[in-house]
């Protein structure tokens, strides 16, 4: 068995893989959804195995302290959301909004997702990164748009339009990396490995790489859904079948935002280059203040926190701008219990909007009532997600606040400042969806609870305890990352 | 590398540009197709050029792909789509005419100012195809923003990627990226035809996106 183990890397990219193809060839919906969830979770073991054993690094793969981080994040959350799936998927046979040849489509994208989001984290070649990132947009198009209304028809559109935009900007800024890497790096395939330009990266011309920044940027920046350019984001959310909202949310997102972060890396490793920082804080902090506002009007919940989730990718790229030991330490924590609350927040949204048959605020009244467990999963999840303590997220806030207050006080105070009007609107909402006149039908659903509860737990436990190994590791990792 | 050499590649690229421009102003689906069908033949003409000035021969497959796929087989699948939906007399632009090709020309000259001050170190025939590349995929981008209609703003994308394509080949000994970038723009290709317009036209008969935005979310 120790033998399998220097298969990790290999595993976790072929095993999605695999699964597509026998899910495409395979029949039953039930048998897919098992299938979907089990080799969801052998992908979250094989991810596990890389704290163990760490492959080497080649001309295409690379596992190191940061990218560990985010695969077995994106594995984990990756493994609940298809236990989610499963139950949410059968419901949505039974009302006939998906046919069982959608539903063979959607698992074996599901998995095409998963993998392609897995090469993307562990690729060493700026250029394969792309691709995937690429192919992971693509399967998430096809599944945005699977319950072909004409939302989800404009809603796809919207994202496909956009996002390839945002990839095409991408690859633009690709190019010009590696432009400025030849002159150093040679021609060939080492100018576009990313451990070969970090380590020349100093003597590249800092012109070219200023330009490829900005094109990358803005490129993956679509991608994270950074203000001005989330347009997609609330569209896709709402419009697909709530499984991909919160892989949407929860890993993709975080997917792009890597990709910004191996450039700010190597931004920051050359002198003459313009400092990344001040473009990302200032990126954040729009995105931040926008969404905060725009949480108010919102008339559908999966919108409201499609909203959210820009708001927090906002505060995120903001705290990486900052940089330094603790803001990056904060950053990664942010993002860690970001996507579990957030994904969590969706498995509650999703029953509850099919619980109601419907995805308007105004309709979903006094869940608390009529469904308390969903009820109250919620009220947690929200409760979380807008700051308050014990949640993950109130530690990981103050710790970016606070770090920003010694560096420039200004900053802080806007921060704060969107992080207030955030708080107000999520608090909102939630009093008439939790606590409101009960509204719409009282039948108990099916739904397992699991995923949701699982995710919560370790969202308020990061809160108030977090293991010291973690927080070294963490620590290790922002001290890293500048 | 002679003059002879660059001049030849200049003019392909500044071809690419000039159809791009050519491109903006068309007001026909049909039209439009053919002259896409030509960029992508000049496309492989320069990415040809760049294989023998190079010395590179797998850019030759890149070439070939570019010809077989984008000047033959899209549009022609384009053409049909077109015809079956009967649409092939409308192009309405949501901004007039004038104006884009002030915006385009503005663009252009943006992209020229930008990449040759930037690359002043790089070598001069790549920094130049760069700037046309630049060029090529910011009118590309223009194109999708002012057209309403579907097929248009796939065009307008698969201009944008010859631009990309065209900053790729100049960057000389780039590994991989041609290859890889010609598959996935099929892909988009295939995906946007076979189930964008697909379902469009099964839900609406219409392939303008005007009639989708009535559908925004947020009305409900």
């Amino acid at each position: 068995m120790s033998g399998l183990i220097v298969y990790n890397v290999y595993a976790i990219l072929t095993l999605p893989l695999i699964t597509a193809v026998a899910l495409v060839i395979l029949q039953g919906y039930r048998l897919l959804a098992r299938i979907n969830v089990i080799s969801s979770f052998l992908t979250f073991l094989a991810a596990l195995t890389l704290f163990a054993y760490r492959p080497e690094t080649g001309p295409y793969l690379l596992v190191d302290d940061l990218n560990i981080v985010f695969v077995v994040l994106n594995t984990f959350v990756a493994f609940t959301t298809s236990a989610f799936s499963a139950s949410y998927i059968s419901h949505e046979l039974e009302t006939r909004r998906l046919t069982v040849s959608h539903l063979r489509f959607y698992h074996a994208m599901y998995q095409l997702l998963l993998g392609a989001m897995n090469l993307a984290l562990v690729a060493n070649n700026i250029g394969l990164m792309w691709v995937a990132i690429e192919v992971a947009t693509l399967t998430t198009v096809v599944m945005v748009g699977i319950y072909r209304t004409p939302a989800a028809l404009e809603a796809a559109w919207k994202y496909f339009i956009l996002g390839s935009v945002g990839i095409a900007l991408a690859l633009f800024g690709t190019i010009l990396v590696y432009m400025a890497a030849r002159p150093v790096v040679g021609e060939g395939l080492s100018g576009m490995v990313w451990t070969e330009l970090i380590q020349h990266v100093s003597k590249f011309d800092p012109a070219m790489l200023n330009l490829a920044f900005v094109f990358l940027l803005l490129g993956y920046g679509t991608k994270v859904g950074l203000a001005p350019l989330h347009a997609w984001l609330p569209d896709a959310h709402a419009e697909g079948p709530t499984p991909i909202s919160a892989v949407l949310s929860g890993l993709l997102l975080n997917v792009a935002l890597y990709a910004v972060l191996r450039f700010k890396l190597l931004m920051s490793a050359n002198p003459g280059a313009i400092a990344p920082g001040p473009l990302m804080v200032s990126l954040g902090l729009l995105s931040l203040i926008f969404a905060g506002f725009m949480l108010y009007r919102r008339g559908d919940i999966k919108r409201l926190f499609a909203y959210s989730s820009i708001e927090h990718m906002g505060i995120i790229v903001f705290a990486f701008g900052i940089g330094g030991a603790v803001a990056n330490f904060a950053g990664l924590l942010h993002m860690t219990m970001h996507s579990l609350t957030k994904s969590a927040i969706f498995f509650a949204v999703g029953h509850a909007a099919q619980a109601k048959g419907t995805q308007q605020l105004a309709k979903i009244r006094g869940l608390t009532v009529t469904h308390p467990f969903l009820g109250w999963g919620l009220v947690i999840g929200v409760a979380a997600i807008a700051g308050l303590p014990p949640g993950g997220v109130f530690m990981s806030e103050f710790l970016i606040v606070s770090s920003t207050v010694a560096r420039s006080p200004i900053l802080a105070i806007l921060m704060v400042f969107g992080l207030l009007i955030a708080f107000g609107a999520l608090l909102l909402r939630l009093h008439s969806v939790a606590f409101g006149e009960p509204t719409g039908s009282r039948e108990p659903i099916k739904a397992s609870y699991l995923p949701m509860i699982a995710h919560l737990a370790l969202v308020i436990i990061a809160g108030i305890y977090l293991p010291p190994p973690l927080v070294a590791w963490f620590q290790h990792i922002a001290a890293s990352l500048h | 590398m002679g003059g002879l050499y660059f001049d030849i590649a200049h003019l392909f690229a500044g071809g690419l540009v000039l159809i791009s421009f050519i491109l903006l102003y068309q007001d026909r689906l049909y039209a439009l197709l053919n002259v896409f069908a030509l960029q992508a033949f000049v496309l492989a003409l320069s990415v040809a050029w760049q294989a023998y000035v190079q010395d590179a021969p797998h850019l030759y497959i890149t070439a070939g792909i570019t010809i077989a796929f984008k000047a033959v087989a899209i549009p022609v699948a384009l053409h049909r789509m077109v015809a079956r939906l009967g649409v092939h007399r409308e192009v309405e632009t949501v901004v007039r005419l004038v104006p884009t090709m002030l915006a385009g020309i503005a663009l252009v000259a943006l992209s020229m100012v930008v990449m040759l001050r930037v690359t002043g170190g790089a070598d001069p025939l790549a920094r130049e195809d760069l700037a046309f590349a630049l060029s090529v995929v910011l009118l590309g981008l223009l194109m999708m923003v002012t057209r309403s209609n579907a097929v248009s703003q796939v065009v307008g994308f698969m201009s944008l990627e010859n631009g990309l394509i065209l900053a790729a080949t100049g960057a000389k000994g780039m590994p991989l990226v041609v290859e890889i970038s010609v598959a996935f723009s099929i892909l988009i290709a295939l995906i946007v035809i076979g189930i964008f317009l697909f379902r469009i036209r099964e839900r609406f008969d219409s392939v303008d996106l005007q009639v989708l935005d009535d559908y925004r979310g947020e009305a409900r």
